[in-house]
């Protein structure tokens, strides 16, 4: 409401400001005056909020107290005494700090890989049930209907006890190329280990991220003089990408290590020049095939080269080599997997868990996003001669997403959440470690304590990094 | 601009109410024991295992049975003169303690081991032992094991929120063997990831795994390995700091046990009053103050032998050859070679 000029009367309430003859009343009256004031009372009402919130605090800390009970954290200090067979190497004489801190990384892990593999399952998902297809979207629809309405914890322990530990046993374990072991005590896969020249690897990834940053700064300087960045964000991601590939490739392939990088050259080239024509003759000069060609042929002409010269293809020194799974039979019968990397059953459960049922509600908010987007855009963008694809990509994702990215904050910080069900299927989550640190421990109220103040940290911290995606969609209104 | 203010000052009002009534609060104090609390509720609320075969489970009927379970229907029979004056409340490893802890029920007879931290630092106390166990490990006969020695690189299954995880580590560890453990919240997925073979081997306590072998579809197939790896002595306990209670539970136990010492079982009860025996006597209320000094009627053990029996009868019933078929070994009574000592009943 707008505040009419000072000394004027309002014809129902009386003058708004004091008169003379009101500010020389008495000293209650002033102190009235002054608790009415709406300033005031913001102020005050705040400080005895805070102070109800300590009290409250308070009372709960001297009830526990008062049952003779002490409240520390002096046990994480203490040697846990446990083993902890999951994520970061973990020794029984290792604190409970640590501990906690496997617990940590191993949410940390499940809720990044989950999201990232939930957004790509709900983004496909979604779209598919709107695809005019009849048997796609039916699909879709069968499966978003019955993900979304069984419960999580039933479908993590159908998928752990009914579908991963009826894998075959580890003696007669299915075997993938790769070697990829599948087998009820998990998935065996081939993991990459530094070896010799991996230290001189590091400079390539220097000079990539000294690239990038000073491609942005280019960009952001074109946007600024022209009002359009120069070049695409993609150009800026592209060099931070490929160099510490050509890196990698550089140590471990010795002469082949050229042809791949020609190739790359000339297809940035082609790449340039197609995107060029596109932009005077309205339509590029000649098709994407002709850009891809060159990236597939010469590194193969350059591998047959070699070969038939009969020079080496492996590089001397490199910088990474693949540790492979291997099977190796022990006494009594027993197989166990040694060398590569094993994603444990739990995990493998857990992670699928998520992302299957985290999917689902995904598919909804996208489908919903794409459905606010007015069918005349669509029609519009059809008419203008755009494919399905293009009309997809170009027009009605990028306005979907601004519907769809503040339910998906939601969806994201429901699966970090979720990932506490893990302690049903034998995954060593924050929740699991924490369970036993406090049975272990008996400190019972610090753990909790720990634990809620974990959730919280990872909820805002994702909070945080998606509210700064969801400003840079949202449409700038002047 | 008016409705504001009033709202305003109805949240401060609300504000100084929320502040006011926190006050008094903190002066009160629990003065009520938490016997008079169960005489005063009717019934004594129990912490139990619910998936334990022989200790504590569900019967077909939907009632709950077994070893344990039987010691908290005596406590009731002791209280209130009548066994089925418990309500159950099946607890996991993890929730039990702070179950107790927070006085949500009143005593907990659920395989729990007494140990020191626990009776110290989770501020319990345990009453008695009911039962001595040791911790052993299950694995397939096929195998061939004898030993922890020979499982290098194996992976156990075992239950979270136990001492089993902490001995677990330990045995290995004084072994010098490589491991890895499988924690499980609930015992029934131990024993099904171990059956479906997720792991070379289960540890628990050696009465649990017999209970869990009982019930595979196979039990031929597994064996336990003659390696005990902790005293498990496992009993009913109380939360820390109500001696009296404490003493009830207490007594009751040893009282079952004194019953089976003395010869007094579910049948010849009523005959046993009129021994000469003063222990006889004395337990059975026909002579001294012993109940009265508990809280408890004089004749709470006749109740108790009468509806529930001594202590060989409870275990007999569930866990001699009728049952899990556990041979009594350390669980005898000390005149008989074993670890039952019921103190003198004065």
């Amino acid at each position: 409401m707008e505040r009419p000029p000072a000394g004027t009367v309002h014809p129902d309430r009386g003058p708004i400001r004091p008169s003379p003859r009101r500010e020389a009343s008495s000293f209650g009256q002033q102190v009235i005056q002054f608790l009415l004031d709406e300033r005031v009372i913001n102020v005050l009402v705040q400080v005895l909020f805070t102070m109800a919130v300590l009290a409250v605090a308070g009372w709960m800390i001297y009830n526990y107290v008062q049952r003779g009970r002490t409240f520390t954290f002096g046990f994480l200090g203490e040697e846990a005494s446990f083993d902890l067979a999951e994520g970061l190497e973990f020794s029984p004489t290792d604190p409970y700090a640590r501990a906690f801190l496997v617990g940590v990384f191993n949410t940390i892990r499940v809720a990044v890989l989950g999201v990232i593999l939930a957004t790509i399952l709900g983004l496909a998902a979604g779209i598919a049930r709107l695809s005019d297809n009849w048997l796609i979207s039916r699909i879709a629809g069968v499966y978003i209907e019955i993900v979304r309405n069984t419960p999580l914890l039933v479908q993590l322990f159908f998928l752990y006890f009914a579908v991963i530990l009826k894998l075959p046993d580890i003696t007669d374990a299915v075997t993938l190329p790769g070697p990829v072991f599948l087998s009820k005590r998990g998935i065996a896969i081939p993991w990459p280990v530094p070896a010799g020249s991996f230290v001189y690897w590091w400079p390539f990834v220097g000079v990539a991220v000294v690239l990038a940053i000073v491609l942005q700064v280019v960009r952001k300087q074109g946007e600024k003089r022209t009002g359009r960045p120069s070049f695409g964000l993609l150009w800026v991601f592209a060099p931070l990408i490929n160099i510490p590939i050509l890196g990698l490739l550089f140590f471990s392939f010795g002469y082949w290590w050229a042809f791949v990088t020609v190739a790359l050259i000339v297809t940035v080239v082609l790449q340039v020049m197609r995107s060029r024509g596109e932009e005077s003759m309205g339509r590029p000069g000649f098709g994407l095939l002709w850009v891809f060609a060159p990236l597939v042929i010469i590194p193969v002409l350059g591998l047959l080269i070699l070969v038939l010269l009969g020079w080496p293809v492996l590089g001397s020194s490199p910088a990474l080599l693949a540790d492979l799974p291997e099977m190796v039979s022990k006494a009594g019968g027993v197989v166990r997997v040694e060398g590569g990397t094993t994603l444990s059953p739990e995990f493998v459960a857990l992670l699928l868990g998520l992302v299957i049922y985290t999917g689902a509600f995904i598919a909804e908010v996208v489908r919903a996003g794409i459905l606010s987007v007015p069918k005349g855009q669509t029609e519009a963008a059809r008419a203008v001669g755009l494919t399905n694809a293009q009309v997809l990509r170009l027009v009605v994702l990028p306005q979907a997403l601004r519907v769809i990215i503040p339910p998906l904050i939601s969806q994201y910080l429901n699966l970090t959440k979720n990932s506490s069900l893990a302690i049903g299927i034998a995954f060593l989550d924050l929740y699991a470690v924490s369970n036993t640190m406090l049975n272990q421990s008996g400190r019972v109220v610090e753990v909790f304590i720990m634990i809620m103040a974990s959730y919280l940290a990872m909820s805002l911290t994702i909070s945080l990094i998606m509210n700064i995606v969801n400003r840079r969609i949202q449409i700038v209104e002047r | 601009m008016k409705g504001k203010l009033y709202t305003y000052l109805a949240v401060l009002l609300l504000l100084v109410l929320v502040v006011v009534a926190c006050g008094p609060q903190e002066q009160e104090e629990p003065t009520v024991g938490r016997l008079q609390l169960i005489k005063d509720r009717g019934y004594v609320i129990c912490g139990c295992n619910a998936e334990l075969p022989g200790f504590g489970y569900l019967n077909p009927q939907g009632e709950f049975e077994g070893f344990d379970v039987d010691f908290c229907r005596a406590i009731a029979a002791a209280v209130f003169g009548d066994a089925t004056k418990v309500e159950f409340r099946p607890l996991t490893a993890a929730e039990r303690l702070p179950a107790l802890q927070t006085g949500e029920i009143d005593v907990l007879i659920r395989n729990t081991t007494w140990t020191l931290t626990r009776d110290s630092a989770n501020e319990l106390d345990w009453a008695a032992v009911t039962f001595y166990d040791g911790q052993g490990m299950m694995v397939p006969v096929a195998t061939g094991w004898q030993t922890l020695e020979d499982m290098e690189g194996a992976t156990v299954c075992c239950t979270t929120g136990t001492t089993t995880e902490m001995n677990l580590s330990d045995a290995f560890r004084a072994r010098g063997v490589d491991y890895a453990p499988l924690l499980f919240e609930k015992t029934q997925d131990t024993a099904t990831a171990y059956e479906e073979g997720r792991c070379d081997g289960q540890t628990s306590d050696k009465s649990q795994l017999a209970a869990l072998r009982s019930a595979m579809a196979r039990p031929e197939d597994h064996v336990i390995l003659d390696v005990t790896m902790s005293k498990e002595p496992l009993g009913p306990l109380t939360a820390h700091g109500d001696n009296q209670w404490n003493d009830v539970v207490r007594w009751v136990v040893w009282g079952m046990m004194q019953a089976e010492e003395s010869g007094i079982d579910s049948t010849n009860v009523d005959q046993m009053g009129s021994s000469d025996d003063p222990t006889i006597k004395r337990l059975l209320g026909v002579e001294g103050e012993v109940g009265a000094s508990l809280g408890l009627p004089n004749d709470f053990m006749v109740k108790v032998i009468k509806q529930i029996g001594n202590y060989e009868e409870v275990y007999m019933q569930h866990l001699g050859p009728g049952g899990l078929d556990i041979p009594r070994g350390p669980n005898l009574l000390w005149t008989e070679g074993g670890l039952l000592y019921p103190m003198a009943w004065r």
